[in-house]
């Protein structure tokens, strides 16, 4: 199972003896004691961790184990829940985006997101999908302007030749698969270093699920990319640092080759094979 | 035996009551059709081109028409709806995407106690506030009664409406750093516009059937439409006065008014349900 | 392990927020505002008449525009009577309707048989009005006002000429108005009922009307009283259709065939004639006497159905 698992690995032993780095080379994020509440339930607990710049973290966990609300910390939604508190550090670029002077707006600009059930506007055509996160930031904007955007937005998000004739329909009318990937591009569009991805995949079937993967590594090129999941050989195909949670709690967090082939924790080598409830 | 007895008798207890309970549902929709029958026979009979084309006629002269009464319900409708639109849209932002538990439930419930005001209450209020100290009844201060009951349904539609959207839309928004106000006007709103568009309508149709605020506000006029600080007419109101004159062309008149009231009124609700059965 | 939580990250709105935020505020407020300036505005134009008659205004029946001698009596009763009458017609048959539209029958029916009643609802008042002066007053004076005088004419509430228009055809008007609204809400209110209370009796062996009566009714009592209520506030308030059939005279008298008045028709067929500050003001309070009456009986209604509904709303 775990072999099979990992056929992209080359080689076990060539790991072996090393001794893992703690966090990757170049961080984007540093995330210093982070804990965070619903009310008054703990669901986050003092985690630091980093996150390598260009480049694919993945986190897994047992469902309810914070994953979401840790990556729903770094762009500061969490806060906009019912309930939501957060305590410490993210720094990002050596500046803590919860000092009291910023503007949680300013760092959802930079940090785009995407989330669990494509979350397309259904009232906006493709177009005006792709182009929200600008025209509705600013008062006024021609359409002509946004036609590179929003060209540029479809084209990376590997949806532009599908819907390329079809614009001006409304976002609802393209697949699951496919709204997932105008979601991908409306977040592309305002140009941010990191994405966020919240079980992007979960809802689909693999062959959109194969789609979307692809677009991941694509995409690492240029941007940060941070994705929640609970598909292990998803995270294990796509990512390069990985970070296992359990309620709450940062268990293990390294190169995703050793997460998953020389996990140091038990729980995470219960998890990993199956083992976990 | 007893038990068996018993169990018979439950159950014609049983089958009598149900039928009883349709029978009360038949009695509704009984009323309903006397009361349209009654409107549309009477009404058609009555209505003819000169009814919506001409102006009304002096006592003691036959014929004549309302198109000044039907011009003034539109002023009317459009002066209340100028002024509860905003006002309405605005609350009801407030209480589905601004204000906190506590003070929702405030407005809330105000907004519902405003509802519940009798709307000849609104009109001696209009009175009180416009009329008197202007010294002039006027299509204004009808105009303002009018909004006065829109306002509180506008505002609990629009609220619904905005609860149906997910949450999911607005986190999305928010995740793309688009502020809170650009969100609900750019996102929730659009969302939300087959519910507040039907909730809109139905309080147009419900306010330009009003009669008891245009009493003392809008008064009627016999000289037409004048300005917004002159007395203008209303059908509803004509249909009231008409109803009860001696005279019986004026009766039939009354008739005719009450059927093109109940197309218009009916209309917009029927039309407005269809297109939201649908959508859902 | 962290410890509680602090709030020292909360930071301040954007500007475009903080004065969209206040303006939505400000909006609601207004919704205040416009209640609290109907009582200020009612009372100071009712201030001559409560000034001059005191609480003697509720109690006396004289309204003479010539002595300038007004009482509420004869309105309240009337108001009060009417909707009595309105009531007692319309309870039983909308909790039936209620009963038919939520339990019985499929969605085929129950949803067309709304919509119907829906249209009932929202007929204008002033058409119900007509159609119950032309229609349903010389029905009510023959034959039922004959008939109930000749049969049950012994009977103080039966006695007298038969009139047709009278507390009896405002009563019944009444009830034809308020029967959508209390079955509308009755229904929603079923509805809230969860099924396994439904289930649990008739696991018991109830028949489908035990059912209603053992389970369902009982359940949600308050929030059917609440509807009921709901029904009375807009019965005590409602104007035209009234106006239009009661008859409008001035008196008290057990007679359901005899013509009278209500508060809301007495200020609606006088108000634009009335002149001088004592009279306008008279009428003005029997307003806020109708205002106060509505609003209490209303936050009653609120309060009963809002809870018997957020029973239901808690999963949300």
């Amino acid at each position: 199972m775990m072999n099979q698992l990992f056929k992209l690995d080359k080689g076990l032993e060539a790991i072996g003896g090393e001794t893992s780095a703690t966090k990757p080379p170049r961080c984007i994020i540093e995330v210093e004691n982070l804990s965070a509440w619903y009310g008054h339930k703990a669901v986050l607990k003092n985690i630091s961790v980093g996150i390598g710049v260009r480049s694919i973290t993945a986190l897994i966990g047992p469902s309810g184990c914070g994953k979401s609300t840790f990556i729903r910390c770094i762009n500061r939604l969490h806060e906009v829940a019912e309930g939501g508190k957060v305590a410490g550090k993210i720094m990002k670029d050596g500046q803590d985006i919860y000092a009291p002077d910023i503007d949680p707006v300013d760092i959802r600009r930079s940090i785009g997101m995407v989330f669990q059930r494509a979350s397309v506007f259904p009232t906006m055509s493709i177009f005006s999908n792709v182009a929200s996160g600008i025209t509705l930031t600013r008062i006024w904007s021609r359409r002509r302007d946004l036609q590179d955007v929003v060209e540029r937005s479809l084209r990376k998000a590997a949806l532009w030749e599908e819907v390329k004739d079809k614009l001006d329909q409304s976002g609802a009318s393209l697949s699951g698969g496919q709204q997932q990937r105008l979601c991908i591009a409306r977040a592309i569009a305002i140009e941010p270093e990191i994405i966020l991805m919240d079980e992007p995949c979960s809802a689909l079937d693999p062959i959109s699920t194969l789609k979307i993967e692809e677009l991941m590594l694509e995409i690492k090129k240029d941007y940060t990319v941070v994705i929640v999941t609970h598909n292990m050989q998803q995270a294990a195909r796509v990512s390069d640092w990985t970070g296992f949670m359990l309620l709450g709690d940062l268990i293990e967090y390294a190169p995703t080759r050793e997460v998953f082939t020389v996990p140091k924790d038990k729980r995470t080598e219960d998890y990993i094979t199956g083992r976990f409830g | 035996m007893n038990s068996t007895g018993g169990n018979l008798r439950r159950r014609w207890m049983n089958r009598l009551m149900l039928v009883i309970c349709g029978c009360a549902a038949a009695i509704v929709i009984g009323f309903l059709v006397l009361i349209l029958g009654y409107t549309i026979i009477n009404g058609v009979s009555y209505f003819n081109l000169d009814f919506i084309t001409q102006a009304a006629k002096p006592v003691g002269e036959t014929g004549g028409g309302m198109r000044e009464d039907i011009f003034g319900t539109f002023i009317l409708v459009g002066i209340a709806s100028i002024i509860a639109l905003p006002v309405g849209l605005m609350a009801g932002i407030f209480l589905s995407e601004v204000a906190g538990d506590k003070a929702a439930s405030v407005i809330r419930f105000s907004a519902d106690i405003l509802a519940g005001v009798p709307s000849i209450i609104v009109g001696v209020f209009a009175y009180a506030l416009l009329v008197r100290p202007m010294h002039s009844y006027s299509a204004l201060s009808a105009g303002v009664a009018l909004a006065i009951i829109m306002i509180p349904v506008v505002a609990r539609t629009a609220e619904e409406a905005m609860h149906l959207v997910p949450n999911s839309q607005r986190e999305a928004a928010l995740a793309l750093g688009i502020s809170r106000w650009r969100m609900i006007l750019g996102v929730i709103m659009p969302g939300a516009t087959t519910g507040i568009v039907t909730g809109v309508m139905l309080a147009i149709a419900r306010v330009a059937g009003e009669t008891a605020p245009l009493i003392f506000t809008a008064l009627g006029s016999a000289f037409g439409v004048q300005g917004l600080t002159e007395p203008i007419g209303a059908l509803p109101l004509q249909i009231y006065r008409y109803a009860l004159s001696p005279y019986s062309d004026w009766q039939k008149q009354a008739w005719a008014a009450a059927f093109l009231l109940v197309i218009l009124v009916l209309g917009i609700n029927i039309v407005v349900r269809l297109v939201s059965y649908r959508k859902k | 392990m962290p410890g509680t939580p602090d709030k020292k990250s909360v930071s301040r709105p954007r500007i475009g927020d903080r004065i969209f935020s206040n303006l939505t505020l400000f909006f609601a407020l207004l919704i205040l505002l416009i209640i609290a300036g109907l009582l200020v505005v009612l009372n100071i134009d009712a201030w001559p008449a409560i000034q001059k008659f005191g609480i003697s205004f509720i109690t006396s029946i004289s309204w003479d525009p010539v002595r300038e001698e007004f009482g509420a009596l004869p309105a309240v009763y009337g108001t009060l009577l009417s909707s009595l009458i309105g009531l007692v017609i319309a309870v039983p048959v909308s909790l039936g309707s209620a009963i038919f539209l939520s339990e019985l029958s499929p969605v085929w029916v129950s949803r067309p048989v709304s919509f119907l009643i829906e249209m009932l609802a929202a007929i204008p008042s002033v058409i119900i009005g007509l159609w119950g002066l032309f229609v349903m007053v010389p029905f009510i004076r023959d034959p039922i006002e004959k008939y109930l005088g000749a049969n049950l004419g012994f009977f103080p509430l039966f006695q007298g000429p038969p009139f047709g228009v009278g507390f009896l055809s405002a009563g019944i008007i009444l009830a034809i108005m308020v029967i959508p609204i209390i079955t509308a809400i009755s229904r929603d209110v079923m509805h809230a009922v969860p099924s396994t209370q439904r289930e649990a009796m008739l696991a018991l062996g109830a028949t489908h009307w035990e059912m209603i009566t053992g389970a369902v009714l009982p359940y949600c009592r308050s929030g059917l009283v609440g509807a009921v209520i709901l029904g009375l506030g807009r019965a005590l308030g409602e104007t035209m259709a009234v106006t239009m059939v009661i008859g409008n005279s001035y008196k008290l008298t057990a007679s359901l065939f005899s013509p009278g008045a209500t508060i809301a028709s007495k200020v609606a067929s006088e108000f634009s004639e009335a002149s001088g500050d004592l009279y306008i003001g008279s009428l003005i309070t029997l307003a806020l006497v109708l205002f106060g009456i509505t609003l209490l009986v209303n936050i009653i209604a609120r309060l009963l159905v809002w809870r018997s509904v957020s029973v239901k709303g808690t999963g949300e």
